[in-house]
């Protein structure tokens, strides 16, 4: 099967009143990788959903090879050599490889009976044709990350795909994964695959696509080949102005240390040793930035630290206070913020309003209530201050928190959490998924609590959060502390490489890479 | 002698449960919880009873009893798959629909509150060979027994063997990615909870033949124990059949024991303690399968 020449044309898509598309026009002419990028809300998801047939848009047409189609169901895109990677994949942990890859177009004997033979023969086939490595016959739930990845990709391919379209895909990948993704990419797009990669790290489309279009507020902002931009003219169009630089930090000798880990052993839901023997001290006008590839104990040792869970050996000091197997109230007395991350499940209750949510877990205070009463509409009235403060929209204390956009929740959080006087901040992802102006916010905010002399622990999967903000950095791999460094004396790459294990511990200089840009994630 | 006895007594009550646990495993797998077995049982086995009672046939009767699973598993999935009610509720309505009207049916059709009249059971399969063997001659000439044997290695070959059977434990797991695969999810739900109804149908027409009446609630709570069978059996039809047999020799062990000083109250609890040591994992690690109790909404 030939690549198609795909066209979006003049596509809208309405919901209710909010314009998600307004006239898109997209060009996809085969063997090309074309990035859409664009802020969170900026309508990437609704157009490929469009071209994907999840969603039918209200204006526009499709264009495959100069004929006009409608694409139905997900099926009649596949039908016409579409296909997608989901952000979250979209894989049966159980089965296997195999089993994943062929589902919904099995090998059959007679009788519909499976011929699991044949189907893992002709996906190591395919993985051996696209170089996409990995073994048939391993369960989802034993796979990597990145090897989960390539099956998703198998599955594309498998249906006949020669246009895919990739969501995000190395928001879960660590550097080393990302650079195989995109030798894959590239060998795909040498055999004439098409590729759309939406992505907001613009750094990626420089190193990998050749044409590039900027979504804002659902229009096109703008499109061009990706030799004649750069990378700050793509963050101006899609932010709609210049980002301004993070302000330069002031170099100050941190104090006194206010959150201290003495050898802290933390089990998982298994009861598995998830974080082994670790110790580190936050001290005083301090970030320390804890890298890792996600579940290599970061999860555990925040729930650890937050209170949640007791640890099985070991102490945890908060300004002092010996508050290791105590509650999650006695940690936040001693002074600790918390800013999960998971924003929906322990950051806010989305049925409550946005006053109810700025009080959680203050109602013993004498100003937020009297024995079971909350205070009712001095509540409110305290809270729009705050919420203009922290620049929540829409501002109105009787709004729900549900209701807002992923970024306005981080930033009610942030505004419960960063204005109770604490003296040590626990921030666990706290900028994941949030658009570009919330991140920005959040990132000012944490600096300007270091300077004030508070100790801030950031746990990130992003590595250049991670390197714009910290202090001080630490490598979390397989529950231990394998790594120390700063941000002057090290890069992605290096602290890659310590995340997957895979550094010696001389630190030797690593070989110059070849070819291409290193793509990093973020703008600054 | 004795031991082969008790082991026919075992297996012997064992039947029903395994066959209302297998049809679980098929339903629970792919996403449907079916805590509706109690009704789907007490349905099978008066519909035993009318057919049977009505043409002398008792074929007829088992024919009914599957038709009686049928529509009441297709109650169940009518309610949890498109209109995505919760399942568990929906199933306790089940079998509280299924206690009071099997005893409206048992007063307006045969004037009695309490049971039915005699009725035929179904009659011997006597295989040359095997109906003399000492022993266990009688229970493989009983043709539910027989077929239930058999059930057991069809229904898990269906579950892990066909094309069928994949499609429905992804759709258990992972709903949204069989649907992204054009895998309609709720065909199969439909399907499994509808194969659920006919086995535990077939359960029921077992319990009425063996006993040659219909009494009031004569499942007494053998579906829930089958529920609990198949926890135990991880979801696996052979691993459900075979906690069925060992709840089966317990309570055999309880009915030879009854009169002695040992409290068989001991016994009729087994089957709910170990229960309650798979689900805290003593037992290797029961595992659900992820969907499972979780209406699938396209939308969201």
């Amino acid at each position: 099967m030939s690549t198609p020449h795909v066209t979006l044309r003049g596509i809208t898509r309405r919901f209710g009143a909010l314009v998600a598309n307004d006239r898109v026009t997209l060009e996809l002419p085969p063997g090309e990788i074309h990035a859409l990028v664009g802020e969170n809300g900026a309508g990437k998801s609704t157009l490929m959903k469009v071209l994907f047939g999840l969603l039918q848009p209200d204006e526009g047409e499709i264009v495959v090879d100069g004929r006009n189609v409608r694409f139905a169901d997900p099926q009649a895109a596949m039908r016409h050599g579409l296909g997608m990677v989901h952000q979250h994949f979209m894989l049966v942990d159980t089965l296997t490889v195999a089993e994943n890859v062929t589902l919904g177009r099995e090998t059959q004997a007679r009788f519909g009976l499976l011929a699991p033979g044949d189907a893992e023969r002709e996906v190591a086939a395919l993985a051996e044709r696209h170089r996409l490595p990995v073994d048939p016959k391993a369960r989802i739930s034993q796979l990597s990350v990145g090897a989960q990845q390539r099956v998703e990709i198998l599955k594309a391919l498998y249906r006949g795909a020669r246009v895919l379209i990739l969501d995000e895909p190395t928001a879960v990948l660590t550097p080393q994964e990302v650079d195989e993704l995109f030798a894959v990419l590239r060998a795909l797009v040498a055999e004439g695959v098409s590729i759309v990669l939406i992505t907001h790290k613009l750094a990626e489309v420089k190193a990998l696509a050749s044409r590039v279009t900027v979504l804002r507020g659902g229009k096109v902002a703008g499109s061009a080949m990706v030799a004649d931009t750069s990378i700050e003219r793509m963050a101006e169009l899609m932010v709609g102005h210049v980002p301004a630089p993070l302000t330069e930090r002031s170099h100050r000798a941190p104090g006194a240390p206010l959150l201290e880990v003495q050898g802290l052993e933390v089990r998982d839901a298994r009861h598995l040793p998830a974080v082994r023997d670790v110790s580190f001290a936050v001290r005083s006008g301090e970030i320390v930035g804890i890298a890792g590839v996600e579940g290599n104990g970061q999860h555990e040792l925040i729930e650890c630290l937050a209170g949640l869970c007791p640890p099985a050996r070991g102490a945890v000091r908060i300004a002092g206070v010996a508050v290791s197997g105590h509650s999650a109230r006695e940690h936040r007395a001693a002074g600790l913020a918390h800013i999960p991350s998971d924003r929906l499940h322990r950051g806010l209750v989305p049925d409550m309003s946005l006053a109810e949510n700025l009080v959680l877990g203050l109602q013993r205070r004498p100003d937020i209530g009297t024995g079971p009463w909350l205070g009712g509409h001095t509540l409110e009235d305290a809270s729009r201050a705050r919420l203009q403060e922290y620049d929540v929209r829409p501002p109105d204390p009787r709004a729900f928190a549900g209701r807002l956009s992923g970024g306005n929740q981080q930033k009610l959080i942030a505004a419960r959490e960063l204005t109770q006087g604490a003296k040590a901040i626990l921030a666990a992802h706290p900028t994941r998924g949030v658009d570009l102006g919330a991140i920005d916010f959040i990132h000012r905010r944490l600096l300007a609590e270091r300077d004030a002399g508070r100790a801030v622990l950031l746990v990130s999967s992003e590595l250049s959060e991670i390197l714009a903000l910290s202090d001080r950095i630490l490598v979390l791999y397989e529950g231990r502390i394998v790594h120390e460094t700063t941000p002057a004396a090290t890069d992605e790459r290096t602290l890659g490489l310590h995340m997957t294990g895979r550094a010696s511990h001389t630190d030797a200089p690593l070989p110059p890479r070849n070819g291409t840009p290193h793509a990093s994630g973020g703008l600054a | 002698m004795d031991v082969l006895l008790f082991a026919a007594a075992a297996v012997r009550i064992s039947v029903p449960y395994a066959l209302a646990a297998m049809g679980a495993s098929l339903s629970e797998r792919g996403g449907v919880v079916c805590i509706a077995l109690e009704g789907l049982m007490l349905n099978g086995a008066l519909a035993y009873t009318l057919g049977a009672h009505a043409t002398q046939n008792p074929w007829i009767g088992v024919l009914c009893a599957l038709l009686a699973g049928l529509a009441t598993a297709w109650l169940h999935a009518e309610a949890t798959v498109r209109f995505r009610a919760d399942q568990i509720t929906t199933g306790l309505g089940i079998n509280l629909l299924a206690a009071g009207l099997t005893r409206f049916v048992l007063v307006r059709v045969f004037h009695s509150s309490s049971n039915s009249p005699r009725v035929p059971g179904l009659p011997e399969w006597r295989i040359p060979g095997v109906a003399d063997l000492p022993g266990v001659g009688e229970l493989l000439s009983s043709p539910l027994v027989l077929i239930t044997l058999a059930l057991v290695v069809l229904v898990h070959g269906l579950l892990f063997r066909t094309v069928f059977g994949l499609r429905l434990r992804s759709i258990g797991e992972r709903p949204e990615a069989a649907a992204t695969l054009g895998i309609s999810v709720a065909r199969y739900r439909f399907a499994g909870v509808l194969l659920c109804g006919l086995m535990a149908g077939l359960a029921g027409a077992y319990l009425s033949s063996e006993q040659h009446s219909f009494t009031d609630g004569m499942t007494g709570g053998r579906g829930y124990i089958a529920l609990a069978a198949m926890i135990v059996g991880k979801w696996n039809p052979v691993g459900a059949a075979a906690a069925c047999l060992l709840f089966g020799a317990a309570e055999a062990l309880q009915i030879k024991l009854q009169g002695s000083a040992f409290p068989s109250e001991l016994l009729q609890a087994l089957p709910y303690v170990i229960t309650m040591l798979a689900l805290a994992g003593f037992i290797g690690r029961a595992v659900a399968p992820r969907a499972v109790g979780t209406p699938y909404d396209p939308e969201s």
